[in-house]
């Protein structure tokens, strides 16, 4: 579904990625791990478009995206995104947020809009924040609401940059738990995130990215509990904090616990 | 009490005058906010030719006497068309106040968060509509006390106007000085003019302010 090519890009004179190639199925989860500043954040943005490479090739749907002659606006309707600090709109409601781009860019009606918007918010469990302000909801609750009106596009792809890294502990488990609900339903969804246990549990794929370069590729298990790169097993036992489900044998023994535990997911 | 005299004798006039001025103010802040919004769009726009226009505009007016703008813009137009003083006064102080305020709307637009751009855009919003939706609304209440500010600098910068023969307060007051050899009385009552539409129109600003503040915002 989507293809990435040799994707390179810059920063100035830093050398942001290097070379990425990456291929997501349909209904695929994958998951990209990787310390601060190797880059997650920047694939991700130039999927949609958000950043645009240098050098390197996009395809969507088998058909190289040419940001020069294609509307990119189309494009991005079709990737649904969720930022690690929400970005909901704060002079909207709830409902507003979620109606708007339905009703300003797709021109539906703005009763249907209301009615599915209803709908969504029901499914993230906000059915009774439609009026209220962004700004009188817990960060659980804005985040609930960002993937809301990213669903409300009806994306087919939906990109997670760090959708928990800004939350209380205590808020990580309701975000994720919609995560996790969305991808059950077959949603094709690319994820950057420190949560492991979603991970596991969740990914088709892990990536483990490094400075700019994806050097490790795998089901969780293998990532997990054989990584190969030392890159990813230094990674790793510095990451991994909080009770796996089943600790992995693997990371145990030379691994440095934080003893943090992240909310049940 | 030659003062209260001066005064009450001359309130026709000067009514009249204030109502000059307030059309005048009125005709140019309005000219001079959609200068100013689209040279703020501008100046922050990806396009380098017109961030080059920008800057050239907002330069030269910032860094000349609004009276030369005023004398240059007045003759200079005079010279092509006769849009009549009032108009060619206008005209000049919506260009004067046009790039203050291009710097107002820019610094309001880029005090909002980049994420409320990219969470449009992601969303499927072009341009247009990521800036009139989501960034010019949340700008707009962060630019209100500046603009404000600036539209009260405007209405005193008004009275220049008079130079290039606008009988507006300023204008009727130089007449009446010198028609009744009586500068000190005639200055002073236009200065309490200025002073009361000044005060009036801080009121209003004042209460629009509160009003948009007990709407919910981050
Ligand atoms: N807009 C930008 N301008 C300059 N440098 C940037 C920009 N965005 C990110 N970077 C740099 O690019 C590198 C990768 O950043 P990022 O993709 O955010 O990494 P990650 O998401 O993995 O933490 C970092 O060194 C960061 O400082
Ligand atoms: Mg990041």
């Amino acid at each position: 579904m989507i293809k990435v090519h040799g994707l390179n890009k810059w920063f100035g004179k830093m050398q942001v990625l290097k070379d990425v190639n990456l291929a997501v199925r349909e209904k695929e989860v994958v998951v990209l791990i990787g310390a601060s500043g190797s880059g997650k954040s920047t694939l991700l943005r130039c999927l949609n478009f958000l950043e645009h490479p240098e050098k390197g090739r996009i395809e969507f749907d088998g058909r190289a995206v040419n940001p020069a002659q294609d509307d990119l606006n189309l494009l991005r309707r079709d990737m649904g995104m969720v930022f690690q600090h929400f970005n909901l709109f704060p002079h909207m409601t709830v409902l507003g947020n979620v109606i708007e781009a339905p009703v300003m860019v797709k021109r539906m009606r703005r009763e249907e809009a209301v009615a599915e918007a209803k709908l969504l918010l029901a499914k993230v469990g906000l059915a009774d924040k439609v009026d209220a302000y962004p700004c009188h909801l817990s960060g659980g609750q804005q985040q609930r609401v960002a993937i809301a009106r990213s669903l409300a596009m009806h994306p087919r792809v939906m990109l997670f940059d760090e959708p928990t890294s800004a939350l209380d502990p205590e808020l990580v488990g309701e975000v994720l738990a919609v995560m996790k609900q969305l991808a059950k339903e077959g949603m094709t969804m690319i994820v950057v995130t420190h949560e492991m246990g979603f991970a596991r549990e969740v990914a088709d794929r892990v990536l483990f990215m490094d400075e700019g370069q994806i050097i490790e590729t795998g089901t969780p298990e293998q990532i997990f509990e054989r990584p190969v790169h030392p890159r990813t097993r230094d990674f790793l036992s510095k990451v991994l904090w909080g009770p796996f489900p089943q600790p992995a044998a693997g990371i145990l023994q030379n691994n440095v616990f934080a003893g943090y535990s992240t909310a049940a997911v | 009490m030659r003062f209260i005299h001066y005064f009450t004798g001359s309130i026709h006039f000067f009514l009249q005058a204030a109502l000059l001025t307030l059309e005048l103010t009125a005709a140019a802040l309005a000219m001079g906010t959609v200068i100013g919004l689209i040279f703020a769009l501008m100046k922050i726009s990806g396009r380098k030719p017109l961030r080059y226009i920008a800057d050239i505009y907002i330069t030269v007016i910032r860094g000349t006497p609004l009276i030369v703008q005023l004398f240059v813009i007045y003759f200079g137009l005079a010279s092509v068309v006769d849009f009549g003083s009032f108009w060619s006064a206008a005209i000049a102080l919506a260009i004067h106040n046009g790039a203050y305020i291009a710097e107002i709307f820019r610094a309001g637009i880029q005090s909002i968060d980049r994420g409320q751009a990219e969470a449009a855009r992601s969303l499927g919003m072009n341009y247009k509509l990521t800036m009139r939706r989501i960034i010019l609304p949340q700008a707009f209440k962060r630019i209100i006390p500046p603009l404000g500010n600036q539209f009260i600098i405007g209405l005193k910068d008004s009275s220049m106007a008079a130079f290039v023969t606008v009988p507006e307060l300023f204008g009727v007051a130089m007449q009446l000085a010198s028609n009744h050899f009586a500068d000190l009385q005639f200055y002073s009552i236009a200065g309490l003019y200025y002073l009361a539409l000044v005060l009036m129109f801080t009121l209003l600003v004042n209460w629009l302010e509160r009003r948009l503040q007990v709407e919910k915002i981050q």
